[in-house]
């Protein structure tokens, strides 16, 4: 299953990879591969942008615009006016959240 | 303090069904945990899945024994979220190892690594609070590859010493990747989302629907066709208002249960546009076959047309938060896309039943 197309941010920076693989092993959705020992991106459209790969580099060799992907997110963002974030650290009691 | 606080905690965990002794480290006794879960574990889990009793489901944070670990044993890492604890020792039976669970404030690992509550500083502080490094003699802890998101494993290695390695996504490989020499294979680091994945999802998109727009959507129903000139009349309200509360929770169905569980089977990748075409199809199958919806009025099938499908749009769209694989960005370009045409669909539909009412009350 794939989301939409061409709205990922993910990004690579080459110069700064040193081709140590951790993004291979921390990415959920096999975005990355090996190619001339260093990291390129297989298939930018199964990003998720959970940040994880970013998390790990520890050569900053990569960029996204981390979030949630979460449509009630991203609503509650817009009507209180900050960060998407889910309700799900227990502050709401409703049950109502991801 | 901080030992004083440990130290309660500890006597709480011992308190838990699920803890079958204790045994004893160079740094405090710790309990043991058993591998079965017992049938109230499983009916927890259910309410889990349906209700708001999973917003308050903790284990408290800490260190816990599986088996008769040692100091050469694995150290495996979750999150405080009961669920979350109960998978992973259950995957866990028959091997010695340690668990450190961390407090993420009663969340599961991904979401919780989303929100950072799953991350390098509580890690690195919960592997000082416990006194990691007397309990065992390497400095290898295995922390589960979905908290990565939260985790930067060179930086849990600069502030606590021990080096993160990323075990499979689901706890149910464990075995077979201690088996491979703590090698995941690509199958074990991908994240998939099955029939029934989805399915046990549905529960919690059907019962916030219901709970939070059902019962205005029922009030505004059944005052609009119980008003009538001479007064709000139940009998009117129940007649004219009944087909669509009916055909409301059909657009909840087709949104909250359907899409979901039809999800890669229905066309386009939108949420919002899967959603619409599953809430379309609910409304031309029920309009056309149940004989209850066959005579509505042409102004009121108009507005049924117009309205139940994005109803069943919305309702899709917040599985993106129970999906797998929706990204921030996506989400946002479905949101600006859709939020206008719910807006003006709910206008639009709403004028419509004003023009009914006025045909009815002979005013046009």
């Amino acid at each position: 299953m794939k989301y939409l197309s061409n709205v990922a941010s993910l990004e690579i920076f080459p110069e700064r990879c040193v081709g140590c693989g951790i993004c291979i092993e921390v990415c959920p959705h096999g975005v990355f591969a090996m190619e001339n020992k260093k990291a390129v991106i297989l298939d930018r459209d199964q990003c998720m942008e959970c940040g994880a790969c970013v998390n790990n580099c520890a050569f900053k060799a990569l960029n996204v615009n981390k979030g949630v992907g979460c449509a009630a997110a991203v609503i509650n963002s817009i009507v209180s006016g900050g960060e998407p974030s889910c309700d799900c650290s227990g502050k709401n009691k409703n049950g109502d959240c991801c | 303090m901080a030992e004083l606080k440990f130290i309660k905690m500890s006597s709480e965990k011992e308190r838990s069904a699920w803890v079958t002794g204790t045994i004893m480290t160079d740094a405090a006794a710790i309990p043991i945990v058993s591998t079965d879960l017992a049938p109230s574990d499983y009916w927890e889990n259910i309410r889990c899945r349906t209700t708001a009793f999973r917003n308050n489901y903790t284990v408290t944070p800490g260190l816990y024994a599986v088996g008769a670990p040692d100091k050469a044993s694995d150290v495996f890492v979750s999150a405080n979220y009961k669920l979350s604890f109960d998978v992973l020792r259950k995957a866990l039976k028959g091997l010695n190892a340690w668990v450190l669970v961390l407090d993420t404030k009663g969340i599961n690992v991904w979401c919780a690594a989303g929100k950072g509550t799953f991350g390098t500083d509580e890690l690195v502080q919960r592997i000082s609070l416990t006194q990691l490094d007397r309990v065992v003699n390497h400095n290898k802890i295995i922390v589960p590859q979905l908290g990565a998101p939260g985790i930067s494993a060179y930086g849990v290695k600069k502030a606590s010493g021990f080096k993160v390695s990323y075990g499979p996504v689901r706890a149910e490989d464990i075995r077979a990747y201690i088996a491979a020499g703590y090698q995941a294979t690509g199958e074990m680091r991908t994240v998939t989302f099955p029939l029934f994945d989805r399915l046990i999802l549905t529960p919690m998109e059907i019962n916030p629907a219901m709970k939070k727009y059902y019962p205005w959507y029922a009030l505004i129903i059944l005052s609009i066709f119980g008003l009538q000139p001479g007064g709000i009349f139940f009998r009117e309200a129940l007649v004219g208002g009944l087909p669509f509360l009916l055909l409301g929770l059909i657009s909840v169905i087709a949104g909250a249960l359907v899409t979901p569980v039809l999800l890669p089977f229905i066309p386009f990748r939108s949420f919002a546009v899967k959603g619409w075409i599953t809430g379309l199809l609910a409304i031309f199958l029920s309009t056309t076959f149940i004989a209850m919806f066959r005579h509505l009025n042409t102004v009121l099938l108009i507005s049924t047309y117009l309205f139940f499908p994005l109803a069943s749009s919305y309702i899709a769209l917040q599985f993106t938060g129970a999906s797998t694989f929706t990204g921030i960005s996506g989400v946002k370009k479905e949101l600006k896309m859709s939020i206008p045409l719910y807006i003006s669909g709910v206008v639009v539909s709403l004028i419509l039943l004003l023009v009914y009412k006025l045909g009815e009350w002979r005013v046009l």
